[in-house]
């Protein structure tokens, strides 16, 4: 069982030696002209304000949380769903409380907000365009060909 | 592996007198370099592909004008050679570090990405015995490592002190983590129905011709579970319609904004990677991994020797070019939509589906 | 000294050298990849023991959700331009008197102890017997690992809640 899970901790040494390689090939290979320019940080041709960084949501910590919690679960579910085949009823039972248990947890998340995302506010903006401005468009046929207008 | 391993040194003895420890080490050394670099040819091989599937779906060529000038070569034309040439591109690019960037942090994120990719591949089997590390809890292994890759994302998130990189990095990660939970569910309903958490016995239990495969099975059950895994690894290997974080429109290239070179080839190469170790992965549970559709046709002809990998790479091929038309076919979703369809939508259809199964195991 | 020993030898000196990173770093990202490395050095540790199950369990939990966890919380609370965690040197005596204390207790337990040790042989894979050990010996603390689970969900979630209001 050893040589097994050998052979993952061999792979990851070798890829990091394979990336390692592949760096060093490239550092010798490529020019270096550092500047000022490349050397900000990158903002679409803008100048950066202000320090990068932002006051993030309290959404990304909540959802890691839900995720653990959830996670556990899953391990638990595990040696279960290996052994379920030949354990019968009271094993399926047993399991479904734990599972019941847990979707309590997910249906008091759910209702009490914690899954939610903020949504763009699609709904203060009508969604018919204004109708004047169809209706002027609309009167002057002559201007709705390919031609530029104006 | 292990019994290539027990054959070379039961039959050389040269090789023998070196101790076996030694012996697996550099065995297996040799075959996970090899395995990296058959990962970058075959994420060469993707990204042209990809490429080429994109472009004919949208009613263009693609890249046509990059073929070599060897004779024998010449004649494919179709710009075959265009990754390559990216690739030579990407390793003669210059390294920018940003100079408010960690730079012990920028250069270790990609290694982490591309390491816990490779580990994964180990575990999958190719044939009947062309498995590097036959392990006992394969699947579960598989899932514990590709939750490394959240750690890798969010260090290049912070490491290149950038506002997009580091938005991008925190919304990779919790769109990965999101999505881990629906896709062991689903997992674990074909861990279920087997009994067993190592592939070699998953794939076996499959044998038998085209009804035979699990997701064909306790149908229409297994099917939703193969629809919920194929959904929730897709947003896991931050594919569209599920890349936001790597939307160009939106952040650049996400957490990958600030590496250039190689640094961000690896990037990309695990990301390809990741898409293949998916392809074998759902292949392996849900479609039969190396068995042949035919089954029992012409007494078992297709289902022996130099035909199972054949049978495990068509199907990851089909799998992965699945992921290419929904990526090229259907809008990206916004983040909030992402998180709906984890947790409200795929979360309690795994759940549904575990007790359903259950239940009709039992009676 | 085989090559079971050496490998335990190396994981082992991984675990105590990053868990030193994570204690002594200045910066608050850097105790957090020593974290890393100390978890997964302890997977592997738990490899050689023959918990296999354990040790994906530990990367899966651990490193997966636990780290995770911890980064987010990180870059939530701290500033870009990185924590300096300065410790005052004010209490050292007493610091160093009761941390001595304890290496002392600790040495005493782990030398006065009588370990389970290994059996020799093959080692034997635990998810099945670990399975069928929920399900009839180890009942009642799996259903109370649940509610525990549960528990935990509502408070974290709660107070996380309360914080942003």
């Amino acid at each position: 069982m050893l040589f097994n899970f050998a052979a993952p901790l061999i792979f990851i040494l070798a890829g990091a030696l394979f990336i390692a390689l592949n760096l060093v090939i490239s550092r010798l290979l490529q020019p270096r002209f550092p500047s000022v320019g490349k050397a900000t940080t990158y903002e679409c041709g803008e100048i950066p304000i202000g320090t990068s960084w932002i006051q993030f949501n309290i959404r990304f910590y909540v959802i890691a949380l839900i995720f653990v919690i959830f996670d556990v679960e899953i391990v638990f579910l595990i040696p279960w769903a290996v052994v379920f085949k030949d354990l019968g009823l009271f094993a399926f039972v047993e399991m479904m409380i734990f599972i019941g248990m847990l979707l309590l947890g997910l249906a008091y998340a759910w209702r009490k907000g914690d899954l939610e995302w903020d949504k763009p506010e699609t709904d203060k903006f009508s969604r018919e365009a204004a109708p004047e401005l169809f209706e002027e468009i609309s009167a002057r046929p002559e201007k709705v060909t390919g031609e530029l207008v104006g | 592996m292990k019994d290539l391993l027990d054959s070379i040194l039961q039959g050389s003895s040269f090789l023998a007198n070196l101790s076996e420890v030694a012996l697996a080490i550099l065995l297996l050394a040799i075959a996970g370099l090899l395995f990296a670099g058959v990962a970058a040819v075959c994420a060469l091989v993707f990204v042209y592909v990809e490429r080429k599937v994109a472009a004919h779906m949208q009613d263009r060529l693609g890249p046509m004008e990059v073929n070599t000038g060897i004779p024998l070569l010449k004649n494919i034309g179709h710009g075959w050679a265009q990754t390559i040439a990216d690739a030579l591109k990407l390793l003669l690019k210059e390294d920018i570090v940003p100079g408010a960037a960690d730079r012990k942090l920028h250069l270790i994120a990609p290694f982490i990405i591309f390491c816990s990719v490779l580990a994964a591949v180990t575990v999958l089997p190719f044939g009947e015995k062309l498995v590097v590390s036959d392990m006992n809890i394969g699947v579960f292994f598989v899932l514990a490592i590709t939750s490394f890759s959240v750690i890798g994302m969010i260090l290049a998130g912070w490491a290149s002190n950038n506002k997009w990189s580091l938005l991008g990095g925190m919304r990779s990660a919790a769109q990965i983590v999101s999505y881990e939970i629906p896709s062991g569910l689903a997992v674990l309903i074909v861990v279920m129905q087997v009994g067993s958490l190592n592939f070699g016995d998953i794939v076996a239990a499959q044998a038998g011709g085209l009804f035979h495969w699990n997701v064909f099975r306790f149908f229409p059950l297994n099917l939703i579970a193969f629809l919920i895994a194929f959904l929730a690894t897709l947003a896991e290997a931050n594919r569209a319609p599920f890349d936001l974080p790597e939307a160009e429109s939106e952040l650049t290239a996400g957490f990958a904004t600030e590496y250039s070179g190689f640094k961000w080839a690896v990037f990309f190469l695990s990301e390809y990677f990741n898409m293949f170790l998916i392809g074998v992965f759902l292949s392996s549970l849900f479609l039969g991994g190396w068995h042949s559709p035919f089954g029992g046709l012409l007494g078992g002809f297709f289902d022996k020797g130099l035909w199972q990998p054949f049978w495990v790479i068509l199907k990851a091929v089909v799998i992965i070019f699945l992921q290419m038309w929904l990526r090229w076919t259907l809008p990206r979703l916004r983040v909030d939509q992402l998180m709906y369809t984890s947790w409200k939508v795929l979360t309690p259809f795994a759940f549904g589906l575990i007790f359903f199964i259950g239940l009709w195991m039992l009676f | 000294m085989n090559a079971f020993d050496i490998s335990f030898y190396i994981f082992a000196a991984g675990a105590v050298v990053s868990a030193a990173v994570m204690v002594f770093a200045r910066n608050l990202i850097y105790c957090a990849v020593g974290l890393l490395f100390a978890l997964a050095n302890v997977a592997a540790i738990y490899v050689l023991l023959g918990a296999d199950f354990l040790a994906a369990t530990q990367l899966m939990i651990y490193v997966g959700g636990i780290l995770a966890l911890l980064l987010f919380g990180i870059m939530l609370s701290v500033k870009f331009t990185g924590v300096e965690l300065r410790t005052g040197t004010l209490q050292m005596l007493p610091g160093l008197l009761v941390v001595a204390g304890l290496l002392g207790l600790l040495i005493r337990m782990i030398l006065r102890t009588e370990w389970a040790m290994l059996e020799p042989g093959e080692f034997q894979p635990t998810t099945a017997s670990i399975g069928r050990h929920f399900m009839t010996d180890y009942l009642i603390p799996f259903e109370v690992a649940s509610v525990l689970l549960l528990v935990a969900l509502i408070g974290a979630a709660y107070m996380a809640r309360r914080e942003k209001s």
